[in-house]
């Protein structure tokens, strides 16, 4: 197994398969989030990330963070597509006796580091990016984190941290799909401009469309950007991706699929 | 015990490139010789606490033993979920430095009272907890901690707390020392009390009154055997802490007594109200105020002591 031997095309849109097929069984809340990130992470796995399934704990393996541990069933779709583990496990997902938890957890095998309480992921991974600077390891961290997300103030912390440090091994990738999880980004803390924050911190900043395969694609194999600085991704995404009637719909972070609107959903992917 | 603690740290991070100390911009005159001579093995993460906690769980989850380092509440409650989710929860080989436990910068305000951090930090899963009582405590500890994978707290004083220990001691993670026999009374002591506890004791005996002292280093694991141990020699038993009475060694000691079936000495835990201190002063004065000098623990275990005593309690 490894990456998987479809298009990444193929894969982001069995991500979204799983991500609605899971989050209806599970009535869980958060296909938004999950939605949103299906092309990011398809991309991800299928041409950016070193990994081995058959060896989670290689060393040199790049280390990929969920900040935004509620979108973990993009997460798992992904890594059972890699062949971490067997598919049928997602089904598990959200019920009695699961290892598949609500938010990110380590004890998934592939899973870097458990996620669920926001602003910890990027910390951590900065951490991981400071041992491969100092130690001369190649690997890379990439850390996803979502546009809410960037209300907290432990993710200022480590966008401080990191040009100081010249961790250009480091990678926030954020999911600004302008939806956070009781409004429009620009109604409760507006970010704007976003980008640009970034920037002013010192980092290699980069706007792209979070559902165009083939920019992100080139985005991802121009690292680092500049020598020195560590990169920062704003990706404009649309929470709720890929289902028309989930697309901009705050109440989708919350909802689950069920009955008719399962249908629609799962038939409108069947088009894609 | 800061002096201790970072000479012992900086002979082992000699020998062993894994072991690294974070701080949060705090360390002045104190870490600079290690800063100099290791420049890989340090680094002053800001005055970012979270960061800083954060960050030393994804390094010791890239191999490293990591050390934070910051002064009272700042390395604990400031970060307290960075150190239970990524710390905690991942088991990561972090060990969480505090100096200033207690009343160490009384005068500085109630902001700089580390009072609660020992039952905190005990409630959280996987993590070790340990508050030395003398340099030379502080010394085992470092050694001891830097030699247990895992999370660990180590709550230490300032600089200048006197030597009680001989250096040899045989200090084990969760395991108290006897620091002094007795006969139908004990005192359970953490962290500096203890020089104070024995000050007692020995005014104590003045009185008649034979009291064994335990030094309970290690708040969690902690040693039961020992307390249940000294709990049947015993008619009264105090414990001692620079800390709230909530939480800390108190409530843990009682915890184990509570449950243990047995007949039980009459207990009384000497602490810290659960309060904020308006008016305030150097760490004596402080202590002094709250029934804690040696004075204040003489007299708390005569007035027990004068009504409970062994004849009518165990007849």
């Amino acid at each position: 197994m490894g990456k998987p031997n479809i298009t990444a095309e193929e894969l982001a849109n069995r991500i979204r398969r799983h991500c609605i097929i899971m989050t209806s069984r599970a009535n869980a809340s958060h296909i938004g989030s999950s939605l949103s990130i299906a092309d990011l992470l398809a991309v991800l796995y299928h041409n950016v990330l070193r990994f081995d399934p058959d060896r989670p704990d290689w060393s040199e393996r790049d280390r990929f963070i969920l900040s935004k541990g509620h979108g973990c069933a993009a997460l798992y779709a992904v890594l059972a597509e890699c062949g971490y583990f067997p598919k049928s496990m997602l089904e598990t997902y959200y019920q009695d006796g699961s290892l598949l938890m609500g938010h990110a957890t380590h004890y998934v095998p592939g899973i870097e580091i458990s996620t669920g309480s926001l602003g910890h992921g990027l910390t951590m991974g900065t951490g991981m990016a400071l041992v491969a600077k100092r130690d001369e390891r190649p690997y890379r961290v990439f850390c996803m984190i979502s546009d809410g997300e960037c209300d907290e103030g432990s993710t200022w912390e480590p966008a401080l941290f990191a040009p100081q440090h010249k961790l250009d091994n480091l990678v926030v990738i954020v999911d600004y799909n302008k939806i956070q999880s009781f409004g429009r980004v620009d109604e409760v803390v507006d970010l704007s401009p976003l980008a640009d924050k970034w920037r002013a911190f010192g980092w290699a900043v980069r706007e792209i469309d979070g559902h165009d395969l083939k920019t992100i694609e080139r985005t991802f194999t121009s690292l680092p950007f500049s020598a020195g600085q560590p990169n920062c991704i704003v990706a404009h995404t649309v929470k709720g991706k890929g289902i028309s009637y989930m697309e901009n719909a705050l109440a989708w972070h919350y909802r689950a699929p069920r009955g008719e609107l399962l249908e629609l959903a799962l038939a409108e992917l069947e088009r894609q | 015990m800061r002096t201790a603690f970072i000479q012992t740290l900086f002979e082992l991070a000699k020998e062993d490139e894994r072991i690294v100390l974070l701080t949060g911009d705090l360390g002045f005159s104190v870490i600079e010789p290690f800063m100099q001579a290791l420049p890989k093995q340090f680094v002053n993460v800001g005055v970012a606490e979270q960061n800083m906690t954060g960050m030393a769980a994804g390094m010791a989850l890239s191999g490293k033993i990591v050390f934070t380092y910051s002064i009272g509440n700042f390395p604990t409650l400031r970060c307290l979920e960075h150190i239970r989710n990524d710390i905690c929860y991942h088991n990561a080989n972090v060990k969480v430095v505090c100096v200033g436990g207690g009343f160490c910068y009384g005068a500085a305000g109630a902001t700089h009272h580390a009072t609660e951090d020992l039952g905190i930090m005990r409630m959280l899963p996987g993590m070790t907890v340990i508050a030395p009582a003398d340099p030379v405590e502080a010394r085992h500890a470092t050694r001891a901690v830097v030699n247990q994978p895992g999370p660990c707290y180590l709550r230490l004083g300032k600089a200048g707390e006197p030597v009680i220990h001989k250096p040899d001691i045989n200090f084990q993670i969760g395991k108290a020392i006897r620091v002094r026999e007795g006969d139908g009374v004990t005192l359970i002591s953490t962290g500096g009390m203890l020089r104070f506890v024995l000050e007692a004791a020995d005014r104590l005996s003045e009185s008649g009154i034979h009291a064994r002292v335990l030094s309970m280093h290690t708040l969690k694991p902690l040693d039961s055997e020992s307390i249940l141990a000294a709990a049947r020699d015993s008619f009264a038993m105090f414990t001692v802490e620079e800390h709230s009475i909530i939480g800390g060694l108190g409530s843990a000691v009682a915890e184990v007594l509570a449950e243990s079936g047995e007949t039980l000495p009459v207990f009384k835990r000497l602490g810290l109200p659960s309060a904020f201190s308006s008016r305030v002063g150097t760490q004596q004065y402080m202590l002094q105020q709250h029934g804690l000098s040696t004075e204040g623990i003489v007299n708390s275990v005569k007035a027990l002591v004068s009504v409970f005593h062994p004849a009518d309690l165990r007849g």
